[in-house]
């Protein structure tokens, strides 16, 4: 009796500390994926160690990742066109340097490279050189550092070009993955929300009860099934499907994945709608009924329009976890990051990137935050679906 | 032929109709599924044997079995839960017999509700910056299974919620009327009531718990190992992320997709097992506690 004294007010405590924290649980992954994420925004997007060499009279002093990629890519050949005199630009690379210069005249340890260096920028003003940090800064005299912008908010948001890795620097742009992800879970609502409203129809108001006990843990059951075994069952038989069905090369299209997601979104939107459905007041029913309208009349005049809310959060509760979806979207929609232009191409969704590229980021680099920041924009995305979802639900 | 019930007639044909739409849409979406676990059963039954069960993986993971694959799944869904289902019954036991209504209780439940609707692949994310990077785990059992017991929580808390809710107050009453603090009422009388349905939602997260891929992905899952994990410090095998990994990657995709197959079914078998068992406690226990 003494001891319980003690342990009472233990144990109390103990289930107030689990109920506190489980709430803070939520706020913890916030600030988890903000810190890393935010910290991004303070990373040059040129390689680390690295930088980027110009002659000095060079009027260019700044450029954006774009213009780097296209100069590296030989998409851009004159300085003019990014503001500089009019020179063809020449891409000095590691190995024409040291074609050019003889080893003794490099160093043993490339000790002579600055001198090097300095020397070809005499011979070819137009020349943009891309080299280690540790051999360059603070010993050329001929070149400049280039300055390159960090990446910006607006410039994340808005870019269409995601190549986190490419050198000498990497362009981070959301907008593809996002259309990519919009597409392919608007398609998914697309087919699967008037498929399951008919069935939870069905279920609510036409079906036997002894049908529907039947139905109803069979399509509550398949909620269960992991999302990796969806997804394999999509690579096996959606994929060749699709492929065979529009002739494509490749059947990893975004249709693939809308397909997949659809059939996963199905028991959700079933279950939600159904519970809607069945709240409809009995009065109103049979004073439908009695007013001589068939039940189907009264089905769609009377039980859907009173269920609007409901329906309408089962669909955005749908889209809700179609946008989530990792590992199906991974495997059936092809993951190619470019701006989608049709549901019969390869697209890649945000989570899909996430799985798909940090397990190769290396650990705090640009690329390891620049996919922290991409699960804030989901984080921000699944959040305003999940206050969408209590507004609609809560206005019944 | 005008007949005064022609209109009557068509409103019960248009009924016919439309009622006929969307008995076959449900049969159609009922037979899908059942299609897709038929075709998973079909394909994988044949490869899974006993020797499939309880052996390594061999020759690129074309030939051999998925045992540490299964072992690694268990140490997962055991780790997490013995973090979650205490963790989540306290807070349960929180939020439905000591929280009082008002601002605090409000906000555990809202967070709790948000936590459920965050992706998968976030608590994946999250695993990583806090446990793998900051904790210093590294990937390991340990890491691993806390990012999927963050992921479990909100279905414990809400199962252990909504069964404690329905006990009814007389109980808690009586025993009060007795001289028993509120601390041995919820041990000796309204915990015992409830742990039924409370055991319901623990079967329900291990099935969920089972077939996550995502999380597991950078906190402890390893392409492959050639021994069994020899402690919560180690990375280990598990079967969604193996089923992941033997479907898409390497090179012989081709000839390892019938262990792929076989993956999926135990997978599948296991998740299945699991929810139908959740089902018929929760029937049969159901049953029990609305006669007292």
């Amino acid at each position: 009796m003494d001891l319980r004294r003690y342990t009472e007010p233990f144990f109390e405590n103990l289930i107030k500390v689990c109920g506190y924290s489980s709430g803070f649980v939520v706020l913890l992954i916030v600030i988890f994926l903000f810190r890393e994420g935010i910290s991004f925004f303070n990373f040059s997007p040129v390689e680390k160690g690295y930088s980027l060499w110009v002659h000095s009279n060079n009027p260019v002093k700044k450029l954006e990742p774009a213009q780097i990629k296209d100069i590296f890519d030989q998409k851009i050949t004159n300085w003019k066109s990014i503001g500089g005199k009019d020179e063809p630009i020449h891409l000095l690379s590691f190995d024409e340097l040291s074609q050019a210069y003889s080893p003794t005249q490099l160093g043993p340890k490339f000790e002579h490279l600055p001198r090097c260096l300095d020397s070809f920028m005499d011979s070819l003003p137009g020349t943009i050189g891309f080299f280690p940090e540790a051999q360059t800064v603070g010993q050329l005299k001929t070149a400049r550092e280039v300055e390159v912008d960090k990446i910006a908010l607006s410039k994340f948001l808005t870019d269409t070009e995601w190549f986190p890795t490419s050198r000498p620097a990497a362009r981070m742009g959301v907008m593809p993955l996002l259309l990519g992800t919009m597409l392919v879970s608007f398609f998914a609502i697309l087919f699967a929300l008037p498929l399951g409203l008919a069935a939870s129809i069905y279920l609510a108001e036409i079906a036997d009860e002894r049908v529907r006990k039947i139905l109803k843990p069979i399509i509550e059951l398949l909620a269960g099934i992991p999302s990796v075994v969806y997804g394999f069952f999509g690579l096996v038989v959606i994929v060749p499907f699709v492929q065979d069905a529009f002739n494509l090369p490749v059947g990893e299209t975004a249709l693939s994945g809308s397909i997949v997601l659809a059939i996963m979104a199905l028991p959700t939107i079933i279950t939600v709608s159904e519970d809607a459905l069945r709240t409809t007041p009995r009065s109103m029913k049979e004073a439908s009924l009695a007013l001589g309208a068939s039940q189907w009349q009264t089905i769609r005049k009377v039980i859907v329009p009173y269920a609007a809310s409901g329906i309408t959060a089962a669909a955005i509760l749908g889209i809700g976890r179609a946008i989530g979806e990792t590992m199906a979207a991974l495997m059936v929609t092809g993951n190619s990051a470019i701006m989608p232009h049709s549901l019969l191409q390869p697209v890649r969704t945000i989570p899909a990137t996430i799985a798909a590229e940090l397990g190769e980021a290396p650990y705090d680099g640009l690329h390891f935050k620049a996919l922290f920041a991409l699960g804030c924009v989901l984080f921000f995305i699944t959040l305003i679906i999940n206050l969408l979802v209590e507004r609609v639900s809560a206005k019944r | 032929m005008i007949f005064p019930e022609s209109n009557e007639r068509r409103k019960k044909l248009g009924q016919a109709i439309m009622f006929g739409i969307a008995r076959g849409i449900s049969y159609g979406i009922v037979g899908l599924l059942l299609l897709i676990l038929f075709f998973i059963a079909k394909q994988g039954m044949g490869v899974v044997n006993w020797q499939y069960l309880t052996s390594m993986p061999t020759d690129g993971m074309t030939k051999g079995g998925i045992y540490p694959a299964i072992v690694g799944t268990l140490y997962l869904v055991g780790g997490s839960m013995l973090f979650a289902f205490p963790v989540g019954v306290m807070a349960g036991i929180y939020v439905n017999e000591y929280a009082k209504e008002g601002a605090l209780k409000r906000f555990v439940k809202t967070m709790t509700n948000n936590l459920a609707g965050v992706p998968s692949i976030i608590f994946g994310l999250f695993g990583m910056a806090l446990f793998v990077n900051q904790m210093g785990f590294g990937a390991s059992i340990i890491a691993g299974s806390l990012t999927l017991g963050l992921l479990a929580l909100p279905i414990v808390i809400r199962t252990t919620e909504e069964s404690l809710k329905s006990v009814d107050d007389t109980f808690r009453q009586a025993s009060y009327a007795l001289g028993a603090s509120k601390l041995y009422t919820i041990r000796k009388v309204v915990l015992p009531i409830a742990l039924p349905n409370i055991l319901t939602g623990l079967i329900l997260a291990v099935g969920r718990v089972s077939g996550e891929t995502a999380p597991i992905l950078f906190t402890v899952a390893a392409y492959f190992l050639p021994k069994l994990p020899s402690s919560i410090m180690d990375q280990c095998m598990a079967l969604p992320y193996h089923l992941y990994v033997i479907s898409t990657s390497g090179t012989q995709i081709e000839a390892s997709r019938p262990m792929a197959y076989g993956t999926a079914f135990v997978l599948v078998a296991i998740v299945l097992i699991v929810n139908i068992i959740a089902a018929l406690l929760r029937n049969y226990f159901g049953k029990k506690v609305k006669m007292n």
